[in-house]
């Protein structure tokens, strides 16, 4: 379904600014030094307010096109021999639905992180890197190439490391950063062999060179580049094997997990997976292992997300799962294209909203996540506890709030499959459900409701209003944006350019029923967990004898042990071989040489006895040889 | 080389070489072997000499000529003068201060010769002899000095400015920088002579006499012994037999027991111990 | 008899010759050495110069010689200073040049 693209005239061909505006930024702020800590956060948050208006602009004079896809060419990056890769951006609906998500829920969080870090000595730096990654995202999103795209991706993980790591006098955030580094560079390795195999097979990376010709390949080059792209993806949206990373970020600031690892950063995986929809769908093999894939990390996230006491480690790890959703509605083909893309929209909203409503408790409870110490706050956070509710229910998939309309679109893809296989996702899709139904009611039982657990010397309050103010906005969003994209503004019509007409596939399942199903299975999951957490009393401090289930889900079902014997033992011992190596082996050999050729020139030495007619025994000895050499040469 | 031309040279020839080349050999190996330098000299000059003749028998006259003028009549003897001034009475001892010296040097001496002389007479076996007639021989000298001054013209220059640059060089080593005044005038040394010294006279040279002439005879003093100051030094002053001197009434009387063949008492062997040293 | 034997003639003078500068420690009987040497040399130019008919063999001899003339002069003239310094006209006792 490839839609001619033309090249982009008026605002679009101004397009480039939506990059160049946060990366002014940064650099600015970066460069400026200390001289800007004053009006610092709000150039930050200027550049991506005029972004996102900018983007607004653009989108619509994108919807005004009768092809509605503009590419941007913008100059030349690589020029060698064969190789000419010409950067440049391709402004079509996909990447207006991410570039919107991106200015929008980013300029939002950029006004909530100035109240938020008011009293951070460091927040210039903050914005700055805020700033990088705006720019580093919407470079991923709008590059027309996969190595403009490969760019973008390092650029959001350069930024992700940065601010896990702000306050990087804290060991645990320091080692997360790297943690969330190194795997995502795992990925990374998988992305870039994509597109070496990409360039050497084709030719070129751009999106259109790529799509057009990937037909040419064999069956295997096709299937082994959409695994490929399908580890890089894994790695930046935390989908197993590479999930470890996402809830160990949660070291950041909150602001920074609101919208890198809630709403953006984690979502490139599933943009890459929609964009190289062309080349999945020769593939059938590859599309099945995203699908494995995105079941069972769906599941891994519900079950770890359970066990845990803080509060932004459940919102991880229902991250985590949520976007194991998103990729298993992008494993379903064209049907899910769509619904995985609205699901990703309406995550957005509400999990941001979620998450700066988490900083909003923290904010009130001195910087504490421990949910076994929090209760009651609904009475002395009340904007935060209507925002946050919103959000709740819109994750749980309460009727007609966004999640309702888009969980059952991915449910409904899922069983339009028709084979044992639809079922089969189908039920693990309404399970997840459940359990998330479960983990999230808990959190707000053991957050909201009940007596209040507080330490000693904490005065929760509400927070400032330019806190408040975005959160009441995701709020908002998360409750209309299901409607809205399924039904007043079909998202699916929006997307034809990219994806084709939207099939009319014989549901096999009523959708009626199967929102009813799926109600049913989220209220049984707020049920139960009002029978084993509201109506006790929830401990302080955590019980110990509990059944191995919990204890798995509180390991995250060992996803750190397993990595750390399988990877970290071995790269130990592997180290500290070759340590002993270099030590033993290198050195020994070098100053075993050194060693020899001291002692062997200081025994030469003795030959210099000084005495003339030594020497002259030495030049006649030589001479001797050389004659004999030449009689040797001449007579053989 | 055209493959009939002479190879075998006559017969006279060969007879000089196989006479004059031990010559030339022994003188060599004299050179090395003997103790004393000055005798290493002289054996120089004897290969020398022997070298100078095959020159001569090669056709090279002039060559040969100039050997002995020039090599043997101004080198060694420039040789026996530092000798005489430097190292006649430090001969080597024969012990070999360097371990392995003498070993290796023979062995390689050996091993050279043979590899050096085996590869030559293999390669010149069939060296023809240039056939030169007695017109030939007698252009020999203007031939060179056609050659020399104008082929090699500039080489003799060069060599000439060697030759000068050598003594040049030869004057600034040898020469011993004296203090001025450090040199005492004519008045000053003889002065020194009268009033220190016991003999101011000019001392006197070895004696003469009837049986011995000498550098080793001392003279006589007045009173009629024998003066050791007379005599170099270095050389042991021998005992004369002297004729006895008529100086009173018992020397006169039987000419044989003046002469002493009466009794037959040896009044020393004439010559001595230190007989055989004067030459 | 062949020319080639005054080459292996010279050949062994040369090697005497050798040996010599090896073996004796008097500074003045190793320069003697050297000079037969030399003379060696020459023997064999000349008799080359007879093989090829010209003379420029000779003239080469010729110069051999008169450089030996030189370099014997000014090496006496050195042997004579170091004695007058040292005392000694041994090559052994010139041995600070060593390890």
């Amino acid at each position: 379904m490839s839609v001619e693209v033309l090249p982009a005239e008026g605002l679009l061909s101004a397009s480039w600014l939506l990059i160049a505006l946060p990366l002014a930024g940064a650099a600015v702020l970066l460069l400026g030094g200390r001289r800007t800590d004053r009006w610092g956060h709000l150039l930050g948050t200027a550049t991506v307010v005029t972004a996102f208006v900018l983007a607004v602009a653009c989108t619509a004079q994108l919807a005004g096109l009768d092809e509605r896809s503009a590419d941007v060419e913008l100059f030349t990056f690589i020029s060698a021999g064969e190789l000419d890769v010409t950067a440049g951006l391709l402004y079509d609906p996909l990447s207006a639905v991410f570039v919107l998500l991106i200015t929008g829920v980013g300029s939002l969080i950029h006004v909530y992180s100035i109240g938020y870090m008011a009293h951070d000595p460091a927040r210039r730096r903050f914005f700055a890197y805020l700033n990088l990654f705006v720019a580093a995202m919407l470079l991923l999103v709008l590059g027309n190439s996969f190595v403009a795209l490969y760019v973008g991706w390092e650029g959001v993980g350069l930024a992700s490391y940065l601010l896990i790591a702000f306050w990087y006098t804290r060991p645990a955030a320091a080692t997360a950063a790297k943690k969330a580094f190194i795997m995502n560079r795992v990925g990374d390795v998988g992305l870039a062999l994509a597109i070496f195999v990409m360039f050497a097979q084709l030719g070129t990376t751009s999106y259109a060179g790529v799509f057009g010709s990937v037909g040419t390949l064999a069956g295997g080059t096709i299937t082994a580049i959409g695994l490929l792209l399908l580890l890089g993806a894994c790695g930046k949206s935390g989908q197993f094997p590479l999930q470890a990373w996402l809830p160990d970020a949660m070291e950041g600031p909150t602001p920074v997990s609101a919208l890198i690892h809630a709403a953006t950063m984690v979502t490139a995986g599933v943009y890459l997976i929609a964009r190289s929809a062309p080349i999945y769908d020769l593939t059938p093999t590859a599309r099945a292992v995203v699908l494995a894939i995105g079941a069972l990390t769906l599941l891994i996230g519900a079950v770890a997300g359970c066990a845990f006491d803080d509060i932004k480690k459940v919102l991880a790890y229902s991250t985590v799962s949520q976007i194991g959703y998103m990729f298993l509605a992008v494993g379903l083909g064209p049907a899910g294209y769509v619904a995985g893309l609205a699901h990703l929209l309406a995550h957005g909203f509400f999990k941001a909203g979620l998450f700066l409503g988490a900083g909003s408790v923290m904010h009130a409870m001195d910087d504490s996540v421990d949910m076994r110490r929090f209760g009651g706050l609904a009475r002395k956070l009340p904007i935060t506890f209507v925002t946050f509710g919103l959000g709740y229910l819109a994750l749980i998939g309460f009727p007609f709030l966004s999640g309702y309309f888009t969980k059952d679109a991915i449910i409904e893809a899922a069983l339009d499959r028709g084979d044992g296989w639809g079922w089969v996702l189908g039920g693990i899709a309404v399970l997840g459900a459940g359990l998330t139904a479960f983990y999230m009611t808990r959190l707000m039982l053991m957050t909201f409701f009940g007596r209040a657990r507080w330490a000693d010397g904490v005065h929760p309050h509400e927070s400032p209003t330019v806190m408040t103010v975005p959160m009441i906005v995701l709020a908002v969003g998360s409750v209309g944006a299901g409607a809205l994209l399924v039904s007043v503004f079909p998202l699916s019509g929006w997307l034809e350019p990219v994806f084709g007409e939207p099939e009319e596939a014989a549901h096999v399942v009523a959708p009626a029923l199967v929102g009813l199903v799926v109600t049913v299975v989220m209220l049984l999951g707020v049920l139960v967990a009002w029978l084993f957490v509201g109506r006790r009393e929830v401990p302080v401090t955590a019980p110990a004898r509990v059944s191995v289930v919990t204890r798995a889900a509180r390991n995250a079902l060992y996803a750190d042990a397993v990595n750390e014997s399988l990877f970290m033992r071995p790269g130990q011992w592997l180290t500290r071989a070759l340590v002993w190596f270099d030590n033993r082996g290198v050195d020994g050999a070098v100053n075993g040489l050194a060693a020899g050729l001291g002692g062997s020139s200081s025994r030469l030495g003795r030959v210099q006895t000084g005495f003339v007619r030594s020497y002259a025994l030495g030049m006649l000895g030589g001479a001797v040889v050389v004659a004999g050499a030449l009689l040797a040469v001449t007579a053989g | 080389m055209t493959p009939d031309a002479e190879v075998v040279v006559s017969t006279g020839e060969a007879v000089v070489f196989w006479v004059l080349g031990p010559v030339a050999l022994a003188g060599a190996l004299g050179m090395v072997f003997s103790r004393s330098a000055v005798h290493s000299a002289l054996w120089l000059v004897n290969t020398m000499l022997a070298l100078g003749v095959f020159y001569v028998v090669q056709s090279a006259p002039f060559l040969g000529a100039v050997q002995i003028i020039v090599y043997t009549g101004a080198i060694m003897i420039l040789f026996l003068f530092v000798l005489m001034l430097v190292g006649r009475d430090s001969s080597d001892s024969v012990v070999e201060t360097l371990r392995g010296q003498r070993v290796a040097a023979a062995v390689l001496g050996v091993g050279f010769a043979g590899l050096v002389g085996a590869g030559i007479a293999r390669a010149t076996q069939d060296l023809p002899v240039a056939a030169t007639s007695a017109a030939q021989a007698e252009r020999n000298i203007p031939a060179i000095a056609e050659l020399l001054f104008t082929r090699y013209l500039l080489a003799f220059e060069v060599t000439s400015a060697l030759l000068i640059t050598a003594a040049v060089g030869a004057m600034v080593l040898a020469h011993v920088e004296r203090e001025p005044g450090s040199r005492q005038s004519q008045k000053e040394l003889s002065r020194a002579r009268f009033l220190t010294s016991d003999r101011p006279q000019t001392p006197s040279g070895p004696g003469v006499y009837a049986r011995a002439n000498s550098v080793a005879a001392p003279a006589l003093l007045p009173d009629g012994r024998a003066d050791g100051s007379t005599v170099a030094t270095g050389v042991e002053p021998q005992e004369v037999e002297q004729m006895p001197r008529p100086t009173g009434r018992e020397q006169l009387g039987n000419p044989d027991a003046a002469l002493g063949t009466l009794d037959g008492t040896p009044s020393g062997t004439p010559g001595g111990r230190a007989g055989g040293e004067h030459r | 008899m062949t020319l080639s034997y005054y080459l292996v003639l010279a050949a062994i003078l040369f090697t005497i010759g050798a040996v010599g500068v090896l073996v004796r420690r008097n500074a003045i009987v190793v320069f003697m050495c050297v000079e037969l040497m030399l003379n060696s040399v020459n023997l064999t130019l000349v008799t080359f110069a007879r093989a090829t008919g010209t003379v420029d063999g000779q003239i080469m001899a010729f110069f051999v010689m008169v450089v030996a003339a030189a370099e014997v002069v000014v090496g006496l003239a050195i042997i004579m200073s170091i004695y007058r310094t040292r005392r000694s006209a041994s090559v052994d006792d010139a041995n600070l040049l060593k390890y």
